[in-house]
């Protein structure tokens, strides 16, 4: 069924970190790796050798953000689906291929239901879906869920891949709808916010914005030793003044 | 968005063929026998036509069956079933016109109603997408359905001065719709709440840029929600399908007055090629809001 339920007992989600992600694009590679020999169709690469083209479900970008003062600063963007409360890739999908859990809030695509028509990723505000042409399905973030209540996987392993992977601990998974969870706390903690708001898609993924940047008390970071030059280059500088 | 031939097939000619048989199903023309026949085979040639075109837009139409159930939640869904249905009603009466000589003029009434209800469904799949800010706004629905009830007054033939005069009011109602609908679509680009910033989160620290995108070859994402081609030239084919849509063809109609199959014929093939460049447009000109994500 392709309504959305009212209320789901858990919400299984991500949460990313931009002031710790440094854009190595590992969570990329482990998503494609850990997404292509799992649960349903592979993600197809087109012209590997050549110019390549392919599925992927988690992607980094790359900004530069200009604040008023100060000097620009560089911040990696991985995105993937948010898994929206109010997802309008669920409602519009026509075949009922696509659903929300009403377990853990996870959206998903039944691949066997799926006829490739595409208006899901139409109605993504975040590029979070992508058709595979090999396959001719919809592909999306399962947030690993052949991995988080697998028990043939050691424990440590029950997270997705991309949280798993990342080196540097910008990815951080857990249930945001229990105010007490670790992830909760930390959102609460660092000013976690939603992506395009103003769309009302209710992501239950969240953001930790970059920490603001310290400053420097004085204006250069050393004081000359020496405001004019004497000797030798005194009298360059003067007889090349004079030219 | 984009503009994919299949689809602008598919809502081009889906929007004639439906607009032809609510005309059809009024009894206007009210014809029986073979040359009922000859106006139902039109009818259904643009209307299954434009269905299979969209058919031909899926990368897994094995499963396009599937498609008729969640008609509770999808407009998609919804338009599949109503296009079915109203092809059955339409065809029960079309069988008493051209094989009984008889007119059930209360289910033809039925089967005129559902036509333009499949085609506001056809428009609502594309007005319920808030990530497209241009088609997210009334005058979308407005603008298929006076786009098709014009272009079925025009396939309906020009016999009677009743629709002669129809044609070519709702040629003008048309006109309105799609000026309203360009105006409407640039103004919603303008007052977009959503930019980069908002995308990322990061409008509140400082201006974002893009200086490395996430991958160095295309994607899916920017073959089909990133087009921007069409933004350039949007207003030369701007001008250019709406003489043929509407200019041409009310020239025609008033200009060969004593000769309606003349400029009846003329209208209809303007007409055709004007709609075929306006739903290009359409979809060349529309911004997906995923665009922000790569600074396009
Ligand atoms: S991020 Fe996109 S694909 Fe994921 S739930 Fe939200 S709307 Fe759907
Ligand atoms: S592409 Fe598949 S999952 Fe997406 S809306 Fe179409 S049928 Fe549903």
């Amino acid at each position: 069924m392709t309504t959305l339920p009212s209320q789901t007992d858990t919400k299984l989600g991500l949460v990313i970190d931009l002031d710790t992600c440094v854009g190595c694009h590992a969570c990329v590679v482990s998503c494609k790796g850990w997404n292509t020999q799992n649960y349903g169709a592979p993600l197809s690469d087109k012209d590997a050798y050549g110019t390549p083209e392919g599925t992927f479900l988690n992607r980094v970008h790359s900004y530069e953000v200009q604040p008023d003062q100060g000097p620009a600063q560089t911040v990696h963007f991985p995105k993937s689906c948010l898994h929206c409360e109010d997802a309008p890739c669920v409602t519009v999908c026509p075949t009922g291929a696509s659903y929300k859990r009403t377990e853990d809030g996870i959206v998903l695509v039944n691949e066997d239901d799926c006829m490739g028509c595409g208006l899901c990723a139409w109605a993504c505000p975040y590029g979070a879906r992508e058709l595979d042409l090999m396959a001719g399905v919809m592909k999306k973030c399962t947030l690993c869920v052949d991995r988080i209540y697998n028990e043939n996987l050691p424990e440590e392993d029950r997270v997705p891949a991309c949280v798993r992977t990342c080196p540097s601990g910008a990815r951080h998974f857990g249930d945001l709808g229990d105010p007490n969870s670790d992830v909760s706390k930390l959102v609460a903690e660092r000013g976690g916010m939603d992506l395009m708001p103003e769309l009302g898609t209710k992501p239950v993924n969240k953001y930790l914005p970059p920490r603001p940047k310290d400053t420097l008390d004085c204006g250069v970071a050393l004081n000359p030793v020496a405001e004019e030059a004497k000797g030798f280059l005194g009298w360059l500088d003067n007889a090349l003044e004079k030219m | 968005m984009h503009p994919a031939p299949s689809v602008i097939f598919f809502t081009a000619f889906s929007g004639l063929g439906f607009g032809l048989l609510a005309f059809l199903g009024l009894g206007m023309p009210g014809l029986n026998g073979w040359l009922a026949f000859t106006f139902y085979f039109i009818a259904y040639a643009f209307a299954v036509g434009g269905l299979l075109a969209s058919v031909a837009h899926l990368a897994n139409p094995k499963n396009a069956i599937k498609s008729f159930s969640q008609w509770r939640s999808s407009w998609l869904s919804r338009e599949g079933v109503l296009a079915v249905v109203t092809l059955i009603v339409t065809a029960i009466y079309a069988i008493g016109r051209i094989f009984f000589d008889t007119s059930m003029p209360a289910l033809g009434a039925v089967g005129s109603a559902l036509s333009i209800l499949t085609v506001f469904s056809t428009s609502m799949i594309y007005t319920q997408l808030k990530t497209v800010p241009r088609w997210n706004s009334p005058t979308t629905p407005f603008m298929f359905v006076a786009y098709s009830l014009a272009g079925g007054a025009l396939l309906a033939g020009q016999v009677t001065l009743a629709l002669f005069t129809l044609a070519l009011y709702l040629l003008i109602v048309a006109a309105i719709a799609q000026l309203l609908n360009w105006r409407v679509g640039d103004q919603r680009m303008l007052t977009s709440e959503t930019n980069l910033g908002t995308a990322t989160g990061l409008g509140n620290v400082g201006v974002v840029r893009q200086y490395e995108p996430p991958h160095s070859g295309k994607n899916y994402l920017l073959n089909e929600m990133v087009y921007v081609v069409g933004r350039k030239h949007a207003r030369k084919v701007r001008r250019i399908s709406f003489v043929a849509a509407f200019l041409i063809p009310v020239l025609a109609l008033l200009a060969f007055r004593d000769a309606p199959h003349i400029g009846g014929m003329l209208a209809i093939i303007f007409h055709i090629l004007g709609v075929i460049g306006s739903r290009w447009l359409y979809f060349a000109e529309a911004r997906h809001v995923v665009a922000n994500f790569y600074g396009k």
